[in-house]
């Protein structure tokens, strides 16, 4: 949906003022400006913000939360909700430990560990999007129910599984994807653009968009809500597990605790980037600038020797702000 | 009792309220017509204090009367009973009636007092004439329950000054001539009312005087007794609508396109059996309740049925989902167009297009070819004459009740339909778009469409259809053609039980 705003009419300094404020607030774009004068304002006083490493470690941090942020904003522009994210990262992360590890994995020292490893990641996670899919869709339970008591029960599973150990002595070819930052960005990329093809240029986004919209318009109009519902809870466990192979093959071990800490990123990420807690609008690329302004908190806080516990705190009033700014924006829309 | 002096709204620099000055006397009900877009709606906002006049002023006896906030009217005794009732169905009524402001057992202690809430209740109860106890749950009540419920509400607020907008639109004959007794009897005690209907033989039984409304202006305030509805009609289109129904003419029907045999499901009907024919409009009159609505959903496939056959274009149908049955060519325009019939928040081009996706999309990823899509749409808002200044990607929420039904009609028109179900095609939409609505149906059925319709008004029925089934209790108790249509053979077969009881 492209918001068409009408300004109006200008009179004299204030009203050009309040009328650009209008338009900045109302643009498509406003996240990304936000980020940038963030980064801006910061740059100054943070040792080692500006800097080749800095700029690769910001990058390393905010790829593999950008891949769970868009399935998940897939599922929200649904009308949906989807908190087993981290669920998936933690268990896949386990599993992949678990077939390809030289010390202790099932296929260890196998040419076919790393396939086999990466299949079965991604199998978990489209496993779990199919048990979420499956009880929002056949067993109509409210998918913030449904998925919070699916993030509990695989997050138990994975550390359940490993007795919270972590898994060591992953394949160098799969560590590989760690090393090379550029990899992973492409992969991300890759994610990205066929997220916003299927969201823009496919009959299953416009049918997403529409059971976001009205779900009861859009059954009687014919459109199969159960089986596109289920689709999108599938394809979120997948982004998950490919974030998760990101994290695993960053930090080089199948930790059951992956991502334990990051939920509230992703799904404040989607926030920030301008997706409907309900449901039918939202943009990918909204969701690329808000994983980008949260990143660029955490790094620079981090720099400058906040605690995790700070962060987490202004995490949380960065959060708040921008669903503040999302409900003026949408007073500002709608009078329009 | 109220007046209105000069009173004018913009809305980013387009008027739509332009010195619009009337007076409501005590005791006196005021009928306010206009088709949608009109301005009605702002200026009873205005009233409610849910917007704020940019020039002008009101006066409530005699006193400058500016609410701010709704909760500032409701203090200066002036009610609303909106056409969606602003009950909460888990509540009891006396909950409701009070919600606003509940008696306390004493001024610093945060309890309520039941009982006092109870016995007033019931005294409110009696003045509408509901006998129910006050602590039934809303959820039990009928539509034309609730309606009375809202009407308790308003009077326990002292209300001087009531307002009711469509409040009639979801009720049977029965609620209605029940609320029109109560509205007069408030009439007698003194209270003023402003009555906002398109049913203008309502507005011209009830009202003493009518005031209508036409782009912001208000372009005639007369006594009731002197006026009749074509008078009206032609003020508020600006022009005289000479014919509303465009006349059967030539029409031919041709073979049967969607057949129904012995269909039954327990509650709603039973023993359905008819036939409908290409080229042909079949009318289906009853009252809420009667199983019109029921019967559509099971023809859609949106409700089960334990028993029968539905046959389309002679193939049956049974248990095919809605998404099978619209690939076969049936559409179903559904009685809320809010709820079922439209993503609101999502663009016109959206809306029209959303039945027709599948068409629209090539190959096994299902890639969309936008241009062809925004073609056809363009197509089709020519074709049910949507209104011109809206632009594709404007919400539908924006748009007029008439226009938003014209979306819905040309969201299932661009399906190329064999078979179209209406459900109520016009209500709440004013009269110059009943009539484009009409114009299209008789036109679709020239040119093979079959049309089921639904409609609680029988003159849209007697003036379109070819056939008119009538339902009472989730049966076909008569059936009759064009030529011996009887509006009071028709009421009688929709009555019968109620009138014998």
């Amino acid at each position: 949906m492209t918001p068409n705003v009408v300004a109006p009419p200008v009179s004299g300094p204030a009203g050009g003022i309040l009328s650009g404020l209008r338009r900045l607030l109302t643009s498509e774009s406003l996240v990304l400006w936000l980020a940038l004068a963030y980064a801006a304002t910061l740059a100054p006083f943070t040792p080692g913000f500006v800097s080749a490493s800095n700029g690769q470690a910001l990058l390393a941090y905010a790829l593999p939360i950008l891949t769970a942020s868009l399935g998940l904003t897939l599922v929200l522009i649904l009308g949906g909700m989807d908190l087993s994210v981290t669920a998936v990262i933690s268990l896949a992360s386990v599993v992949g430990g678990r077939i390809m590890s030289a010390e202790e994995g099932w296929m260890a020292g196998s040419p076919l560990a790393v396939p086999a490893g990466v299949a079965a990641m991604l199998l978990v996670g489209a496993g779990v999007g199919a048990v979420n899919g499956w009880v929002v869709t056949a067993c109509r339970v409210p998918a913030f129910i449904a998925t919070l008591a699916t993030l509990m029960l695989f997050s138990g599973l994975a550390l359940w599984m490993t007795q919270s150990r972590k898994i060591g002595g992953l394949p160098p070819g799969f560590v590989l994807l760690g090393q090379r930052l550029w990899m992973a960005t492409a992969i991300t990329a890759g994610v990205a653009a066929l997220a916003q093809a299927a969201l823009s240029r496919t009959l299953y986004g416009q049918w997403v968009r529409a059971i976001g919209y009205n779900p009861r318009a859009a059954r009687i109009s014919g459109v199969p809500v159960h089986r596109v519902t289920f689709a999108t809870y599938v394809a979120c466990g997948l982004f998950a597990a490919v974030s998760s192979i990101l994290f695993t093959a960053a930090l080089e071990t199948g930790n059951p605790e992956m991502a334990r800490d990051n939920l509230l990123d992703v799904v404040g990420a989607v926030v920030i980037g301008g997706t409907s807690l309900y449901g039918g609008r939202g943009r990918i690329l909204g969701t690329v600038f808000g994983v980008l302004f949260l990143s660029l908190v955490d790094n620079s806080l981090n720099l400058l020797g906040l605690t995790f516990y700070n962060i987490t705190m202004i995490k949380g009033g960065v959060i708040l702000g921008a669903a503040l700014m999302d409900a003026l924006r949408n007073r500002l829309l709608a009078a329009a | 009792m109220i007046g209105f002096r000069n009173i004018t709204k913009r809305f980013f620099g387009v008027p739509v309220l332009r010195d619009v000055s009337f007076a409501v006397p005590p005791g006196h009900t005021v009928g306010l017509v206009g088709e949608n877009g009109a301005g009605k709606s702002t200026l009873m906002n205005i009233l409610g204090g849910n917007l704020q006049p940019d020039a002008g002023s009101m006066l409530l006896d005699g006193r400058p009367y500016a609410p701010r906030t709704p909760r500032d009217a409701a203090r200066s005794g002036v009610a609303f009973i909106h056409q969606e009732l602003n009950l909460f169905p888990n509540l009891s009524i006396a909950e409701n009636v009070f919600v606003a402001g509940f008696p306390r057992r004493a001024r610093w202690l945060p309890l309520l007092d039941r009982r006092r809430i109870h016995d007033r209740t019931r005294e409110l109860l009696a003045q509408v004439e509901l006998s129910r106890p006050p602590e039934t749950p809303v959820e039990h009540l009928s539509a034309g329950e609730r309606q009375l419920v809202e009407i308790a509400k308003a009077l326990a607020l002292d209300a001087r000054l009531i307002l009711l907008d469509e409040p009639t639109t979801s009720l049977t004959d029965v609620e209605k001539a029940l609320l029109f007794g109560i509205m007069a009897r408030l009439r007698s005690r003194g209270l003023s009312m402003i009555y906002i209907s398109h049913s203008l033989g309502h507005v011209l039984r009830l009202c003493d005087s009518v005031a209508v409304m036409r782009d912001g202006t208000l372009v005639a305030h007369q006594s009731a007794a002197a006026l009749d509805t074509d008078r009206i009609v032609s003020w508020m289109v600006g022009r005289e609508i000479r014919q509303l129904y465009p006349g059967r003419g030539d029409r031919t029907t041709g073979a049967v396109a969607l057949e129904a045999r012995g269909l039954s499901q327990s509650g709603t009907v039973s023993d359905i059996s008819f036939e409908l024919r290409r080229g042909e409009i079949l009318g289906i009159a009853g009252l809420m309740g009667s199983g019109r609505s029921e019967l559509a959903r099971i023809l859609f496939g949106l409700d089960p049925c334990a028993a029968g056959e539905i046959r389309l274009d002679g193939e049956p149908i049974h248990g095919l989902p809605p998404r099978e049955r619209i690939r076969r060519g049936l559409a179903f325009l559904t009685e809320d167009r809010r709820a079922e019939g439209l993503c609101l928040e999502a663009s016109i081009a959206d809306n029209l297009s959303l039945v027709s996706w599948p068409r629209f999309a090539t190959g096994p990823l299902g890639l969309l070819r936008r241009r062809d899509a925004g073609a056809a749409v363009t197509g089709m808002r020519e074709a049910v004459r949507l209104t011109t200044s809206a632009r594709d990607t404007q919400p539908v929420k924006t748009l007029s009740g008439g226009n938003q039904q014209k979306v819905v009609l040309g969201k299932w028109l661009l399906n190329r339909p064999g078979v179209l179900l209406l459900d109520e095609p016009t209500r709440g939409i004013d009269v110059g778009a009943k009539q484009e609505v009409y114009r299209l149906i008789a036109d679709l059925a020239r040119q093979g469409t079959a049309i089921l319709m639904i409609s609680s008004e029988l003159e849209e029925l007697t003036g379109l259809c070819d056939r008119i089934l009538v339902m009472r209790r989730g049966r076909i108790r008569d059936a009759m053609a064009a030529q011996e249509f009887d509006r009071e053979r028709i009421l009688r077969a929709a009555l019968h039980d109620e009138t014998a009881a």
